[in-house]
């Protein structure tokens, strides 16, 4: 029964790898090739309510961008006042493009989005300004003073809701039509009516690119900017103020560039180490422990099958909150909670959307095969406990009940501490490289404590001979008669 | 028990590994990777034959004139050279790509790239070592715990203090050993580097655990009238087999990542095998033995 499972478990994994389907393996980036963007988000003008919702609103400018290259599953993510960040880089936009290798072509997209601000010059400055033209010493001088006339508005490019490409009838000139929000609407209504004669300078990306005077108030929410373009550049920038101008300005911090050949590299090189160790292993467990040797390596298919399944299936952050709850439970009460975990498992994966796969790593395909060589090692606890019950005089079944029951309370324990460690790993990962490796590694060790207490033990009482003889007492033990006299 | 008695020997083997790994710290130093320092890393590979390093590198200097690099040769023989120089901006990208091929001469395929700026980097750094504080004091605080109900003759909190003890020195030796191999063979420590001593942390006091476990055991148990050097003496030797055996196939599976796995987990494996090697070593030949050397000390 249970291996009529688990070879249904493994025949989904292997099916599921297949092309086409939706639940072949997630690569992370490092694997699949690709490019690995940090930005630091500069948020010290913003007030500090407004924080998240820039932030979110950044989010989704950029994933517009983003989307625009179509990269097939790019990632857009934020990360907001992480732990132990400092200050400056508290607030992090990370991007990640797979299959895009040319970095610089992709920053420059996502980093170029203009910021579009509106500044008012008073017509009395406008003339003081201008009868002083001779005064300056040079133009960049005079540039600097010309700068400084402009007052800030707070009207900006988040207010405008959209924008098209328009002509000027008469000159035939291409002339960008702004639609504001309701707040840029009120707020553009305000400053055209408090400053009929004054100055609206619109600045691109710091540079004045108009600077008309008002001539009405504008109370519909919809202006013109009337450049000197070029029907091109009037297209970028009505495609650039679409997809918006940054709520928040952003400072890239960190570039990786991952050429695809690396990542076969890994991907191959982790297969083939997990099959080699897996063989090894298992040659070992049965030339050392016989017959329930060959059961842990059973029950070692059983966990590679029942692992892999679960990156496929995903994880989520409420699974861990459940590992604890069921797991404080069965060390203090009773162990049989652990099977409050696998149930819960089932629950959440009919809930559609609760689980995410889980993207695997260079690191983290080592934390698997890692955790290969870690899940015998309750086995092994649970083996040697036996044959020393054996080696008390008690019979088979009872050496096997006491081998269980007395070998649960290190495996428990051990594992903790790994576990403890998994968690911290992540919480406090700088990189997808640490996060990656400590998921699965953490994965690992909660489904090689369920296995080894369940697979291993319905196998060996399934196939433990009732009656003890020479022949099942050479199979039961373990060992070799030299090291057995050492000690 | 023979790790009883000859424990003097043993706790010499550690101290004079621990001693060489503070030499090897202090006369090498450890190489920091560029996240920790901030920096760039790029790797190429040149299809039509390497051109001369030299030439390469005064080529490079015009950006950045500290700027190092190395040959390497991947394991499908394409050569290559690895540069690591200070953090460059996209802009400047193209320019080092360009020097880097000769301006054009020497066609490379860009194979890896990555740049960390500083503030990342210092960010890293912090996180790597709240990491390994928050580690340590968890593992102590759960043994401590799982150890509350055992008082005599040692109380619990020995035993938290004892597995720092070993903790230490699993984590002291590998990082000399990197330290040396640092200097020799130019292997960084990064925040890869961290996360296997974490992970040898992790694992190591599982070894520690299951002997501490057992003379928690014989002590409740049947072994209560023996002294407790005897009681410690039989836990090991009860748990000697399982403790290299499950070492052993956990070794197992990394020496064969080592060697198969590729070159992006190759370091992480060695950190691994001569941490859990260390650890091995420590939870049976120091900690146990400790136990009993602690608890002579409180009969004086």
């Amino acid at each position: 029964m249970l291996l009529i499972i688990a070879a249904a478990i493994g025949y989904f994994v292997y099916a599921s790898e297949q092309s086409g389907s939706s639940k072949q393996f997630h690569l992370g980036l490092d694997l699949s090739g690709g490019t690995h963007l940090v930005y630091k988000a500069d948020i010290s003008k913003l007030a500090t309510t407004d924080i998240s919702d820039s932030m979110i609103s950044l989010r989704d400018v950029v994933e517009n961008r983003v989307n625009q290259f179509g990269v097939s599953e790019p990632l857009v993510q934020t990360e907001q006042a992480a732990a132990l960040s400092s200050k400056e880089s508290a607030y992090k936009l990370i991007v990640e493009l797979p299959g895009v290798t040319d970095a610089e072509e992709a920053a420059r997209s996502i980093g170029a989005t203009p910021s579009l601000e509106f500044k008012l010059v008073t017509a009395d400055a406008m003339r003081s300004f201008q009868a002083s033209l001779t005064e300056f010493a040079s133009t960049s001088e005079q540039q600097a003073a010309y700068m400084e006339l402009f007052k800030s508005t707070g009207l900006n490019g988040s207010m405008v809701a959209r924008t098209n490409l328009e002509f000027n009838t008469t000159t035939n000139q291409p002339i960008v039509g702004l639609v504001f929000t309701n707040e840029g609407r009120d707020l553009f209504a305000k400053i055209t009516k408090e400053n009929i004669g004054n100055y609206l300078g619109i600045f691109l990306d710091g540079k004045d690119i108009s600077v008309p005077v008002i001539r009405d108030a504008i109370l519909d929410g919809k202006g013109q900017i009337s450049g000197a373009f070029t029907i091109d550049e009037a297209k970028r920038l009505v495609r650039d103020l679409n997809y918006g101008a940054l709520p928040v300005p952003i400072t890239l911090i960190s570039t990786q560039t991952i050429g695809p050949s690396l990542g076969q590299v890994a991907v191959s090189g982790g297969i083939k180490a997990g099959i080699i160790a897996f063989i090894i292993i298992a040659i070992f467990l049965i030339i050392w422990y016989r017959l329930p040797g060959f059961i842990a390596v059973i029950a070692l298919a059983c966990y590679i099958a029942l692992n892999l399944a679960i990156f496929k299936i995903g994880v989520s952050p409420a699974l861990l909150v459940i590992v604890l709850f069921f797991g404080i439970l069965s060390m203090t009460w009773h162990k049989g909670f652990l099977f409050g975990i696998p149930i819960s498992y089932i629950l959440l994966m009919l809930v559609p959307g609760a689980l995410n796969p889980v993207t695997l790593t260079a690191t983290g395909i080592a934390a698997f095969i890692l955790s290969i060589g870690m899940a015998v090692d309750a086995n092994i606890l649970i083996f040697e406990r036996m044959k020393e019950e054996l080696a008390r005089g008690k019979g088979i079944w009872e050496s096997m009940h006491e081998g269980f029951d007395r070998a649960w309370l290190s495996i428990r324990d051990s594992n903790t501490s790994s576990i403890i460690t998994g968690i911290i790993l992540y919480t406090f990962g700088s990189t997808a490289v640490i996060t990656g490796f400590a998921l699965v590694f953490v994965v690992g060790v909660v489904v090689s404590m369920f296995t080894a207490i369940t697979a291993s033990r319905l196998l060996l009482f399934a196939v433990a001979p009732a009656k003890t003889s020479r022949l099942t007492t050479f199979l039961i033990s373990n060992g070799f008669i030299k090291l057995k006299t050492k000690h | 028990m023979w790790v009883i008695k000859y424990r003097k020997l043993f706790y010499t083997i550690s101290i004079t590994l621990v001693v060489a790994s503070f030499v090897s710290m202090g006369i090498w130093g450890l190489k920091s990777g560029i996240d920790f320092t901030g920096g760039t890393l790029i790797e190429v590979s040149y299809p039509e034959g390497r051109p001369d390093q030299a030439e390469v590198i005064v080529k490079l200097a015009v950006i950045d004139s500290s700027a190092s690099i190395r040959p390497s040769t991947t394991n499908e023989g394409e050569e290559e050279y690895i540069v690591r120089m200070k953090p460059i901006e996209q802009e400047e990208k193209s320019a080092v790509i360009s020097a880097l091929s000769l301006d054009g001469s020497s066609p490379v395929v860009e194979k890896n790239f990555s740049s960390v700026g500083p503030v990342l980097g210092a960010e890293a750094l912090r996180k790597s070592i709240v990491s390994i504080i928050l580690v340590i004091l968890a593992i102590v605080l759960f043994i401590t715990f799982a150890f509350r109900k055992v008082a005599e003759p040692v109380s619990s909190w020995k035993y938290g203090l004892v597995a720092i003890v070993t903790l230490a020195h699993n984590v002291i030796i590998p990082t000399g050993i990197f330290a040396a191999l640092g200097h020799f063979a130019n292997y960084e420590v990064d925040t890869l580097f961290v996360t296997a001593l974490l992970v040898v942390l992790g694992f190591s006091v599982h070894d520690t655990i299951v002997v501490f476990d057992r003379v928690r055991e014989n002590l409740r148990n049947k072994l209560v009238g023996k002294a407790f050097e005897e009681v410690v003496g039989t836990s090991i030797s009860q748990t000697f087999t399982r403790s290299i055996n499950t070492s052993f196939t956990t070794l197992i599976a990394l020496i064969v990542l080592y060697f198969v796995g590729g070159p992006t987990t190759e370091h992480f494996a060695l950190v691994l095998i001569i941490g859990i090697a260390a650890g091995t070593y420590s939870s049976i030949f120091i900690g146990s033995p400790l136990l009993v050397t602690i608890e002579k000390w409180g009969k004086k």
